[in-house]
């Protein structure tokens, strides 16, 4: 945390209603916290909303975060509800520029929570050079929400060499994958009520936005497709990847990295990596004559040390993922229904 | 990882699958008791690199899918009408009931949370003393330990409010249920290595030696697999019939005797009814009378209307090995994951649903 920005004096120590209502207190808490923490242009003029300029092709995206637990190894849910929205309009092939926030409280959300939740959302704007402009604050009585939800909106300026569509993809892509598998998920999972085991693992969040941008200076329009495979996990990415393109996908089980304590977790609770959420990662359909240099400048990048190649587009098995396993088997790469449940033996 | 890459090597299955083939002649049909076994020859897609004379038939060892649609409804009815906590093992949660799955009660506003363990259940029973806490102990002899462990944990802390959902079947009847079958076409059987971790291996010879069968005690990663096929098949070959282990890291001829004396401490054995199979005599374990305040069968009363499955789903022919989930005229059309008739397609274990996720024949049907 940033112990340079301490939490203000405010009258409470929890949220309640009036926090909500518009009065005095949503403007204490306004203006003591998200205003001066999160200021800049746009957002000081303190407006129903934000008035700008932009040109060229710009990019939209929403995501609500109502993870919990909303503190965890590696982050929280402000950081999330950032990250989460700068990539995917870095799927889309564009630089997120400004930024909407959204909170609903619940009533008796420790003011210290909500303060440390600020501070990790003012760090992600800041690493990711974007700005909230914009926001709204409501707050719900005890028992009629989980703590604290965020939706953030994005809008960001596509890049002018970005071609991103599921059309632009042809047989023979090369599908790259960005990183480990599985981290955000399993850390999530090791919080929750019963699954109790001790573990380092932290979530993945981060922003993708400038290794994206850096990939789409250099690649430009043979980067055809990107995706970050969040919840539903790699598996259900791939199959949207063959869905969309009514190409069919082969990869390889061994060339798919998940890190040695993140393999052992998925074990013993008895999931598979290839369905469990990621928060820092993506998956990049490129043509083929530039998946070794796409490849390469991945590994440069300081999360993409376990970047791979994980397979290709093929015209056999339209719309369906076939998968070579590690014993040399092959196998369907299927959605999965809901989320996946822990089993009995 | 150690204890499981050196299990999922290549060159090793690569060796086994080579030995396996310069050793098998016959026609085999070998059975697969344990559900955990099915997904991984499916997941690896093991099922379809061995020669095409050995035929994996897929057995009745998946837990959820064994059980009635009767006690799903008695766990739903717990749920909604007597407001327990309910507790499952994750996979449960899904299957159908004849009315609503514990899901479908749990959206309706049922308290129905996903456990690891039963012994998390007496914990929150602790931490709840104003509300009955139920949990549903379904499973195999892998899972009766912890159970009756819950049990007698909650006994000896004096909680109150905690008792089980019983469940529990037995593989040995199982698979004596399925030889008596005339229809029977298994020439050898893959033994469940994690039951057999428990309860030893003293149950399987006189099975051996009545109906002149191979049981080879069998693990669930790749090469346990082929090790155990490959056993299976040199006996078959020889003309032989005996009982072995493969999965000697685990399993001990004697078992696990604190483990087995939990069971013995909270369960007796009973008659048990198979869901698409029927009763099998002594095939499950009840709560014995001197924990009977614990077994949620006779706290709770049950006014509940009769249960019925949907008759269109084969389950039963499929876990007696008589048909293959992707020869049932269901299956991916009117039976889904998302819509199912049956458990099998549901349950983690369960083989319609291996084949529906993993297996490479699906693309035929759907």
């Amino acid at each position: 945390m940033n112990l340079s920005c301490p939490l203000p004096k405010l009258d409470f120590d929890t949220i309640n209603l009036g926090h909500g209502s518009g009065g005095t207190l949503t403007s204490q808490l306004l203006d003591a916290g998200v205003f001066k923490l999160l200021e800049n242009e746009l957002l000081n003029k303190k407006h129903d909303g934000a008035i700008f300029n932009l040109e060229g092709k710009v990019a939209m995206s929403t995501d609500t975060y109502v993870v919990s637990p909303i503190f965890f190894e590696g982050g929280n849910i402000g950081d999330l509800a950032i990250n989460g929205t700068i990539n995917d309009l870095a799927m889309c092939g564009a630089a997120a520029k400004y930024l909407t926030l959204g909170f609903v409280l619940e009533e008796g959300l420790k003011m210290t929570e909500f303060w440390e939740i600020l501070l990790s959302i003012k760090a992600a704007c800041e690493a990711a050079g974007v700005n909230i402009v914009t926001g709204d604050t409501k707050v719900v009585e005890r028992g009629k929400g989980d703590r604290i939800f965020i939706n953030t909106t994005g809008i960001g300026l596509v890049h002018p060499k970005a071609n991103i569509d599921a059309e632009n993809i042809k047989a023979g892509d090369k599908i790259i994958l960005s990183g480990p598998l599985a981290r955000h998920g399993i850390t999530i999972m090791s919080h929750r009520q019963g699954l109790q085991f001790e573990s380092t693992i932290s979530s993945d969040t981060r922003p993708l936005n400038k290794i994206v941008l850096a990939l789409l200076d250099e690649f430009g329009e043979k980067i055809h497709f990107l995706r970050d495979p969040t919840r539903g996990g790699l598996a259900t990415v791939l199959n949207e990847i063959a869905a969309g393109s009514k190409l069919g996908i082969d990869i390889t089980q061994k060339n798919m990295s998940v890190e040695e304590e993140v393999a052992g977790a998925c074990e013993m609770l008895g999931l598979d990596p290839m369905y469990v959420a990621n928060e820092g990662l993506f998956v990049a359909v490129v043509d083929p004559a530039v998946a070794a240099a796409v490849l390469c400048r991945l590994n440069e990048w300081e999360h993409g040390e376990m970047a791979s190649i994980i397979g290709e587009m093929t015209t056999d098995h339209s719309r369906q993922v076939i998968m070579k396993s590690l014993i040399g088997g092959r196998r369907v790469v299927n959605m999965l229904p809901g989320e996946q449940l822990p089993r009995i033996c | 990882m150690k204890y499981l890459s050196e299990f999922r090597s290549p060159e090793i299955v690569e060796a086994l699958l080579k030995e396996i083939r310069e050793t098998v002649k016959g026609n085999w049909n070998i059975m697969e008791v344990c559900g955990g076994q099915t997904h991984s020859l499916v997941k690896n897609g093991i099922l379809n690199m061995l020669p095409p004379n050995i035929q994996m038939v897929h057995g009745p060892g998946c837990p959820v899918c064994v059980t009635p649609v009767n006690l799903i409804d008695k766990a739903v009815h717990l749920a909604v009408e007597h407001k327990v906590i309910l507790c499952s093992y994750g996979d449960m949660i899904r299957v159908p009931g004849s009315g609503m799955s514990l899901l479908e009660a749990k959206s309706k506003g049922a308290d129905v949370r996903i456990l690891y363990s039963p012994l998390e259940a007496v914990n929150i029973a602790k931490e709840n003393p104003d509300r009955e806490v139920v949990f549903f102990a379904v499973g195999f002899e892998t899972t009766a330990p912890a159970n009756a462990l819950s049990v007698i944990q909650a006994y000896q802390s004096g909680v109150k409010n905690y008792s089980i959902l019983t469940s529990h079947v037995l593989v040995p009847p199982a698979i004596e249920a399925i030889m008596s079958d005339e229809e029977c076409e298994v020439d050898a059987f893959l033994g469940a290595g994690h039951v057999c971790a428990i309860m030893g291996m003293s149950e399987y010879y006189p099975i051996v030696e009545k109906y002149k069968i191979p049981i080879v005690i069998t693990g669930f990663e790749p090469v346990d697999l082929l090790e155990g096929i490959l056993a299976a098949v040199k006996q078959l070959e020889k003309g032989e019939y005996k009982l072995e282990n493969q999965y000697t890291r685990i399993v001990e001829a004697a078992g696990n005797t604190s483990a087995m004396n939990a069971i013995d401490q909270v369960f007796e054995v009973t008659n048990r009814e198979w869901r698409g199979i029927g009763e099998i005599a002594s095939s499950g374990y009840g709560v014995k009378d001197a924990y009977s305040a614990y077994d949620a069968m006779k706290k709770f009363e049950f006014d509940m209307a009769e249960s019925h499955e949907d008759p269109t789903c084969m389950s039963g022919d499929i876990m007696k090995g008589k048909i293959k989930p992707n020869q049932c005229p269901n299956f991916g059309t009117k039976c889904t994951p998302v819509q199912p008739l049956g458990a099998p397609m549901v349950s983690s274990e369960g083989a319609c649903a291996a084949y529906y996720y993993f297996n490479m024949a699906v693309e035929e049907v759907i």
